[in-house]
């Protein structure tokens, strides 16, 4: 009997539960890390709020929602005169539009509008943004220099001007150009973020060993290199959702998106009824305003947050 | 017949509007099978570029690579890029400085080891992590089934180097080059690394190849040792003939640069004059004749051509240090 085993019981237990009680737990990942510090930043709760409140209504539109945002209400604009449009009446909290809509049907409705155009351009542009990307930063070259030189041209037009050509060019608009043009914009963007950690990591040490290890250029690429390099492209992705939802609202604003007056879109509704109307109902500009700037704010903040908490300095 | 066979290798920088650098500057040396070879010098002398131009993975713009390099009467500096990665990792496997930075941080540690059996070996993933286990435990790792599923930055630094060993011995390669394996470690770690990778080799008769400033590792590990000073071989000589009699003024040097607790510790620790960058080329003399203490007339003038001395090593100087036994 020697070490422990020779000591008395209680003793014994107690060292075997401080060992157990400091054991290595395994190590802690780095986006359950990330995670954990995203719940003790004020900022990320207040971003992640406003969004989840947004996914919410955007999700459950029809539920939220007291009235079909398309069917008119006509007593309510019965005797409407340029200062008589409705304000708010029982069963519509935010009165009509001009058109005799219930308002916080559409506000709500616009909600998902928004979510659907502000994903879809941002993931069609992640999207190819990657893919030009990745084959810049693996390829190099020439083909490297025609991709950057390429993106230079497009960073250098103000991106809602590229955004007002592309949507120009076609010859009927509808919410896919819209979608497009954001989505485009926004291509050499992430193109050029992840051919810059793309080539950091083709001088890596672990790519080198990789190579040692005779493995396979595509493997390289698809493998070692691209999954290190994509931290950056999704910090710039929850970045990007707050400017494709901005742009997607200005283009419907400027009157370059959907025509159809029955689409609920926040851009649309302050572009057309809050434009015309904002001296005698100015919420009618205040509500889709305050919605975009906030939705915005939202993915902003949020953003930021992934951000902080992704990057490695601020681990421990 | 050597393994590998080194012939006259030499690496060459081309660098826009100056003079190119010779890296490695006609490189020769031999590695029979099961040996264990050291390739010493100081920082920037060739070794590390010796050995990426072995394995063909210098980058393919900016450098030129001349000579031959022997790999079972291949050469593979002629060989085709995916002929070259074929024998990579299966017939050569080579263990990196740092570690942590050598594992992809993304991906858990058993897929890195599974990684080589499926490309070498066409393991499915399943077979591959059954038999990474067995790898990692065979390195000394402990818990080797958890240690699988976890990250790189999840393990300590041993842990890490003794995972990259298990995969560069995964697929039993005949040649191992270890790049300064243990500089990245401290001394307890480094001192079980080099046991492990003792233990390794000889017991799979892989040759080593082990590239070092320490002359620690050096005397511990080696058969042969080739001294490179400025891209060139300055001496070879099997360990116990350098360690005992250094014939070249340099090796002499950086043996008696080495602390050592038995003399006095009032006396200034030996170091050798100036730095590596204060050479002059090969092509006019000796390059370390600036630095050297026993420099003389001849060694300026042509390039010192490296002789083989009658103990079977090679030797290129013209004032070496005096032996004992007259040769």
């Amino acid at each position: 009997m020697s070490g422990i085993e020779a000591l008395a019981d209680h003793k014994r237990r107690r060292i075997e539960e401080l060992i157990a009680r400091t054991a290595d737990a395994g190590g802690v990942s780095l986006v359950r890390d990330a995670g954990r510090r995203l719940l003790r930043n004020p900022t990320a709760i207040v971003g992640g709020t406003i969004i989840v409140l947004f996914l919410i209504v955007a999700i459950f539109a029809p539920l939220v929602a007291p009235h079909d945002p398309v069917q008119r209400f006509p007593e309510l604009i019965k005797d409407l005169t340029v200062d008589t449009i409705p304000g708010a009446t029982a069963g519509h909290p935010l009165g009509s539009d001009p058109l005799g809509r219930d308002f916080a049907s559409r506000m709500i409705f616009g909600a998902r509008q928004t979510l659907f155009v502000g994903v879809l351009a941002t993931l069609i542009g992640l999207l190819l943004g990657v893919l030009l990307g990745a084959v810049a930063g693996a390829v190099g070259g020439w083909i490297d220099v025609l991709i950057m030189r390429f993106t230079d041209v497009m960073l250098a037009l103000p991106s809602l001007l590229l955004a007002i050509t592309l949507v120009a060019l076609a010859s009927r608009s509808t919410q896919w150009t819209v979608i497009i043009a954001v989505a485009v914009v926004n291509v050499p963007i992430f193109a050029r973020l992840l051919r810059g950690s793309m080539l950091a990591q083709r001088g890596s040490d672990h790519v080198l060993a990789a190579r040692a290890l005779g493995v396979k250029p595509r493997n390289i690429v698809l493998r070692h290199m691209l999954p290190n390099s994509l931290t950056a492209v999704i910090v710039q992705a929850t970045l990007t959702f707050a400017v494709a939802i901005l742009d997607a609202a200005a283009l419907s604003f400027l009157g370059l998106g959907d025509p159809d007056i029955n689409r609920a879109e926040w851009g649309l509704m302050l572009g057309v009824d809050g434009v015309r109307y904002f001296e005698v109902r100015p919420e009618l500009a205040y509500f889709p305003a305050l919605a975009i700037i906030v939705v915005a704010l939202g993915f902003t903040l949020l953003g930021e947050a992934i951000r902080e908490a992704l990057d490695p300095k601020n681990r421990r | 017949m050597p393994l590998l066979d080194v012939r006259d290798l030499s690496v060459v920088f081309q660098r826009k509007g100056a003079e190119p650098v010779r890296a490695a500057d006609g490189v020769s040396f031999t590695v029979e099978p099961g040996q264990t070879v050291g390739l010493v010098g100081e920082s920037g002398c060739g070794k590390s570029v010796t050995s990426l131009a072995i394995m063909g993975l210098l980058p393919r713009r900016g450098n030129r690579v001349t000579g031959e390099v022997l790999f079972d009467d291949t050469d593979l500096l002629t060989l085709r890029p995916s002929d070259l990665r074929d024998r990579r990792g299966r017939d050569i496997g080579m263990i990196f400085q740092d570690p942590l930075s050598s594992l992809n941080p993304v991906i858990p540690l058993g897929v890195q080891v599974a990684e080589v059996l499926e490309r070498h070996r066409g393991r499915s993933r399943q077979a591959a992590l059954r038999e990474a286990r067995g790898l990692l435990d065979a390195v000394g790792i402990p818990d080797p089934a958890r240690r699988l599923k976890e990250f790189p930055h999840q393990l300590s630094g041993g842990m890490r180097q003794r995972a990259l060993i298990a995969i560069a011995l995964a697929c039993k390669p005949r040649l191992l080059i270890a790049d300064e394996p243990t500089t990245a470690l401290d001394v307890t770690i480094q001192a079980q690394i080099l046991t492990l990778l003792k233990e390794l080799v000889d017991d799979s008769g892989t040759a080593l190849v082990m590239i070092t400033h320490d002359l620690g590792v050096v005397a511990g590990l080696c058969d042969t040792v080739n001294v490179m000073y400025a891209g060139k071989v300055v001496e070879r000589a099997g360990r116990h003939q350098l360690f005992g009699e250094p014939r070249h003024p340099y090796t002499e040097g950086l043996l008696q640069s080495v602390p050592r607790l038995d003399v006095d510790r009032g006396g200034r620790l030996h170091q050798i004059r100036g730095s590596v960058t204060d050479n002059i080329p090969w092509s006019a003399g000796c390059a370390f004749a600036p630095r050297c203490d026993r420099v003389i007339d001849d060694c300026i003038g042509d390039t010192v051509p490296l002789e083989p001395t009658f103990r079977g090593g090679a030797l290129r100087c013209t004032n070496p240090v005096p032996t004992e036994v007259p040769a």
